[in-house]
């Protein structure tokens, strides 16, 4: 009989959130991000021209939150690691994600990310047996709204 | 920034300003400082021959933010992008530098989009697109879709 790869110790996190990480988004969070994508969009960079836009900050371009503000590591690297310690194959690489934004996210926001593994499925992939494995991450601001969602997909192989 | 685009000016099939996009280790660099994203499979080579892959790779999150990108040029400033997906289907390797500031020749990469509804819901004038990234070799490495609002001359 064929082993799984899903091991006890991976079932125990499914469904268990992990403590939620504080993000601040700062102006410079901001820009270096747009920089980095060699993004010139005044909306992400130009802080007086955002100001006289129809949101009136810097903005965040869609899918950043900003930084921890402990400075924590990404959340994402935490379930990779949380994974591979519960017996997933060791070669982890990003196989998606799917965003939900229901509100603006820019400079000044203060957002609470929660992750959540969702599931952990086997799959046969061209080159063997693969773990494939979906975290949601929910981010949630100062005002208590929804303000963005995502879901990831890992695969370990 | 270009003009804004209004729901009433667009067609389904219509095609999205193509966005080019060259990924070196020197733009690997700066994206794992600007999101967080430590992981050695985007910076050290044995790392990276270790884990299956053969050498550093992009970061499909890097892809993904061009996408972002394609889609928020082409909104312009009151368009609204509600969801976005993407799924990394293959596998970039960025090109090395030739000088502190320019890298050596290479592929360079295209995200593209296209169109695929357009349809009024609750209130909202919404359009459904595809969206991708194309390597030099334009295969597609990166597929997604979005959803975004767009304002209407006839709100």
């Amino acid at each position: 009989m064929a082993t799984s790869l899903i091991t006890d110790e991976m079932k125990k996190l499914v469904g268990v959130p992990w403590p939620s990480q504080v993000y601040k988004v700062e102006e410079g969070a901001i820009r270096r991000y747009a920089q980095a994508i060699d993004d010139p969009n005044p909306l992400y960079n130009d802080a007086a021209y955002a100001a006289r836009s129809k949101h009136g900050r810097l903005m965040c371009p869609p899918g950043f939150a900003g930084w921890p503000e402990g400075g924590e590591r990404l959340l994402g690297i935490e379930v990779c690691e949380a994974m591979i310690n519960a017996g997933a194959p060791p070669r982890p690489l990003d196989g998606g994600i799917e965003f939900e934004f229901m509100l603006p996210v820019g400079a000044g926001d203060t957002l609470t990310e929660t992750t959540t593994i969702t599931d952990i499925h086997e799959r046969k992939t061209k080159s063997g047996k693969a773990l494939f494995v979906q975290a949601e991450f929910v981010y949630v601001n100062s005002a208590g709204e929804t303000a963005m969602k995502s879901a990831a997909t890992y695969i370990y192989r | 920034m270009s003009q804004q685009v209004y729901y009433e000016d667009i067609n389904v099939g219509e095609v999205l300003p193509p966005l080019p996009k060259v990924a070196t280790t020197q733009m690997l660099v700066r994206w794992a400082g600007a999101i967080g994203d430590d992981n050695p499979l985007h910076y050290e080579s044995t790392f990276a021959t270790e884990q299956g892959v053969g050498e550093t790779i992009v970061h499909g999150s890097l892809k993904r933010a061009w996408l972002g990108q394609l889609l928020t040029d082409w909104l312009g400033e009151y368009g609204e992008l509600l969801k976005f997906s993407c799924q990394y289907r293959g596998i970039d390797y960025p090109r090395k530098m030739k000088s502190m500031s320019e890298p050596q020749d290479g592929e360079t990469w295209w995200c593209r989009g296209k169109v695929k509804r357009k349809y009024e819901e609750n209130g909202y004038h919404l359009v459904d697109c595809r969206i991708w990234v194309e390597n030099g070799k334009k295969e597609k490495t990166t597929i997604g879709s979005a959803v975004a609002a767009l304002p209407s001359r006839n709100p």
